[in-house]
């Protein structure tokens, strides 16, 4: 699997928000084998270091794993808001890649397609490698990909929510319209059932964050995911069978004892 | 003069981008920032002049999902 020409072997990308502590942060991006990771910008005030706490620890997983970092615009309610945030956030983290997000609804986070749109044109022309953040929606898609997006982000369900895939019709559909270019479900995934059905119906990855950083125990459920995510790849490509509405006895018939 | 960082009015005595961060303790550190929404290089800081009243924001690394 490559974005953007960077190639990679794990198929599970995570975030770096709402763990518990910093070391369980450390240990279940480990865990889960994930090769990019997600980060964003916020405001700090002179002589606090928070910030610059959290980059060292992402720092040394970079350097140590060989993580890439994928930078959000979170938050962000405008396009401008978005661009402005994209371009400070090339400059802080050093990649071109950007996860765009224009937030157009706060009760679902859905995003604010039109925004999107707008803002990843401006920002490719800029030089920047965007991921946006949008639903499972075709022309959307197709606009995107018009823009010079060469992989798109389709929510599973409202970022945070832990539905997992709530409109499978529709995810098949932007799966089997656009077959070679790189989807990747992002946001609402809960369980590592969702990430294996997600990997099933054909995604070439997913994104998590808070179904691991919630969880009771993130780094057995960081490794959880790892699993699910390969297991749903290998199932996909392995073929699986076409459901049907009758039963088919899986032990032969013939040969059967007849005792009446 | 008066500046509003991050939302909140300060005092700076420099009219330069780069010593009014220092000012206000950002040294060392790695951030981002823009003037009235537009964004400053670090490399243009030095030369980035500030008037009374203008908006500056600064960015650091943060968790993210």
């Amino acid at each position: 699997m490559s974005f953007y020409g960077v190639e990679l072997r794990s198929r599970l990308m995570l975030g770096t928000a709402r763990y518990p502590s910093p070391a369980i942060l450390a240990e279940s991006v480990k865990a889960s084998g994930a090769q990019v990771v997600t980060v964003s910008l916020r405001r700090e005030s002179g002589g606090e270091r928070a910030g610059q706490g959290f980059w060292s620890i992402v720092s040394e997983l970079v350097r140590d794993l060989g993580l890439r970092v994928l930078p959000n615009t979170a938050g962000c309610h405008s396009a401008k808001e978005a661009i402005t945030t994209a371009h400070m956030a090339r400059e802080v983290f050093g990649t071109r890649w950007i996860k765009l997000e224009v937030i157009g609804e706060d009760d679902t986070l859905q995003p604010d397609v039109f925004g999107l749109i707008e803002a990843a044109r401006v920002l490719i022309a800029d030089g920047f490698e965007v991921f946006p953040y949008t639903t499972e929606d075709l022309v959307v898609a197709g606009k995107l990909l018009d823009a010079g997006c060469q992989v798109l982000m389709p929510w599973g369900s409202p970022i945070g929510s832990g539905r997992g895939l709530n409109n499978v019709f529709g995810l098949k559909a932007l799966r089997a319209h656009f077959p070679h270019v790189p989807l990747v479900i992002d946001a609402g995934i809960g369980v590592p059932s969702h990430a294996a059905q997600a990997m099933e119906l054909g995604f070439d990855a997913v994104l998590i964050n808070t179904s691991v950083a919630l969880a009771r125990d993130p780094v057995r459920m960081a490794t959880a995911f790892g699993k699910a995510v390969q297991a749903g790849y290998d199932g996909c490509l392995a073929g699986p069978m076409e459901p049907r509405d009758m039963a088919a006895p899986s032990t032969p018939i013939f040969g059967k004892a007849v005792f009446e | 003069m008066k500046v509003l960082v991050n939302g909140d009015w300060r005092d700076v005595s420099s009219d330069l981008l780069a010593t009014a961060l220092q000012e206000l303790g950002y040294r060392e550190s790695v951030f981002a920032t823009a003037v009235n929404g537009t964004v400053v290089p670090s490399s243009a800081r030095t030369e980035a002049t500030l008037r009374e009243g203008d908006r500056i924001e600064v960015l650091a690394p943060m968790q993210g999902g």
